[in-house]
């Protein structure tokens, strides 16, 4: 699918017309350079699964898939993603199914509030992709990124590591 | 965030002649930092040169057996690099270490060598800050100072520069390469970051118009013997309040090559000479680690809420120094050691 977004521009640096690739849609969007790709993705495309929390890189509450990667939606420009691959947490389900991390973290009741739960979810996609972490206390070290200050920190483990060791947790 | 522009280059002559053009234009790469520093304000530009389509083969073997670690390349991609993780292992553990899965998926090498200290004043525009706003003062030497230094520091800053990577490329004695307007150079590792003095706005002897273009590592990469410890508030995603890279070459018992780092000490990675020539044909033991780590921390000076830092530094340097004897040992953070 191809979607045209027309932003009216404000400041006086040079807006860029880029494509982003968000989700397998490929969007053309008009953006200011400081515009961040959190701020692009919930601001002008209205994909508001992404969370801002601190803005500064240290919650991991905006934990987007980037080519395959979990970055920082907060701490990169949208216009330096041109040509990058994105997925975000509206795209991890297929149109009938939840992801199996999604359905995890229901059955562990792995959050409180949920603020942090897209991040934490985009966040382990993404470790479990690098095929880094071993043990749960790899997990722990890896996940170490994502906060969440409800406290829900132990069922978010169990919720991983049941998707970890295909469907058993330990 | 000021409102900037934004220049793609496709090559390091290019990216060089669009940042001469003006000295407010800054290269991004991960941006990890500088896009935070933005956000706060504390710093402005007029253009941001992204300089990621620079990015080549992150680890190259070169013909002199050393190797060149490409300066676009990502932390992550470097610490888990085949090569990384086989002879420099000290390398890849001290990457790890620092920041988190995410960071270090965005985070250059060329960026991690040219971050900016983590001292909270710096970053809270509303106190006096000499690496900030020259001249202005030092909120931290009388303020919350418990993550700043012990070491070179002066009346000027007692600011730390926070990298886990750099304290591993200076034991390693890693070489900058850099590209500016007239020439290319490179520059030793010892050389590079700047202890403050009177001029704490400058954290390194890059000059305005250089980028960094690649980190040379010579052939020899202690991969035996090694051990990077980072101590902290939190085990994981934390600065480090002391950190240490050992690496050693044994021959038998005795040491034949020894090189100690510190971070979290001082405003550069932090080695002492005499330290290492004092144990070099020495027995690798506790008592010659303790002796060499009192050399270390000789002339340290603590503040109202980092003196117990003095202490640790000297514990944690030999502690590190044991642990690289059994290098299996190693965990991630801060595990205790035998």
């Amino acid at each position: 699918m191809q979607i045209e977004k027309i932003i009216q521009p404000f400041g006086k640096s040079n807006s860029r017309n880029i494509i982003l690739k968000i989700n397998g849609d490929e969007i053309q969007i008009s953006l200011k350079p400081w515009v961040s790709l959190l701020d692009c993705l919930r601001e002008y495309l209205n994909l508001t699964g992404t969370k801002k929390g601190c803005d500064h890189g240290q919650c991991g509450a905006c934990t987007v898939i980037c080519d395959g990667k979990r970055i920082l939606s907060c701490l990169t420009l949208a216009v330096m993603k041109e040509g990058s691959d994105i997925t975000t947490i509206e795209g991890i389900a297929t149109e009938n199914e939840l992801h199996p991390l999604q359905k995890s973290f229901i059955e562990h009741d792995a959050f409180q509030c949920g603020y942090c739960t897209p991040g934490q979810i985009c966040s382990a996609i993404g470790m479990f992709a690098e095929g880094k972490a071993k043990t749960e206390a790899d997990v722990k070290e890896s996940m170490s990124g994502n906060l969440c200050r409800c406290g829900a920190n132990t069922n978010i483990i169990k919720a991983i590591m049941e998707v970890k060791n295909g469907g058993h947790y330990e | 965030m000021n409102d900037f522009n934004f220049y793609q280059s496709k090559t390091t002559e290019d990216a060089i002649l669009e940042k001469a053009k003006d000295d407010s234009r800054k290269f991004i790469a991960g941006g990890t930092n500088l896009i935070d520093l933005l956000k706060y304000n504390l710093l402005t530009v007029d253009e941001l040169i992204d300089v990621n389509q620079l990015k080549t083969e992150a680890v190259k073997q070169l013909d002199n057996g050393n190797i060149l670690i490409d300066a676009f390349s990502t932390n992550a991609d470097t610490a888990y690099h085949q090569i990384i993780e086989n002879r420099y292992p000290l390398l890849s553990k001290a990457i790890l270490a620092g920041a988190s899965a995410q960071i270090r998926n965005m985070a250059t090498n060329g960026g991690n060598l040219l971050q900016r200290t983590r001292c909270y004043y710096f970053y809270d525009a509303n106190t006096p800050c000499n690496k900030r706003t020259p001249g202005s003062g030092c909120s931290a030497i009388k303020g919350y100072n418990r993550n700043l230094a012990i070491l070179g520091s002066s009346e000027s800053c007692i600011a730390v520069f926070p990298s886990d990577m750099c304290v591993a490329l200076a034991a390693l004695n890693a070489t900058v390469h850099v590209s500016g307007s007239n020439d290319h150079r490179k520059i030793e590792f010892a050389d590079f970051h700047r202890l403050p003095g009177n001029t704490p706005h400058l954290d390194n002897n890059l000059h305005e118009d250089e980028l960094i273009t690649g980190i040379e590592l010579p052939e020899k990469g202690f991969n035996l013997n090694y051990s990077y410890l980072k101590l902290r508030d939190r085990n994981s995603y934390a600065f480090a309040l002391i950190s240490v890279a050992t690496a050693i070459e044994l021959d038998g018992d005795l040491i034949k090559d020894i090189r100690i780092a510190l971070g979290g000490v001082a405003h550069k990675p932090w080695r002492v000479k005499a330290a290492e020539d004092f144990l070099i044909e020495k027995p690798a033991t506790r008592s010659n680690f303790e002796k060499a780590a009192a050399l270390i921390i000789e002339g340290a000076v603590g503040f109202e809420f980092n003196m117990f830092k003095i202490e640790l530094a000297k514990k944690a340097i030999v502690r590190n120094c044991l642990m690289a004897l059994h290098p299996e040992t190693q965990l991630p953070g801060a595990q205790p050691s035998a």
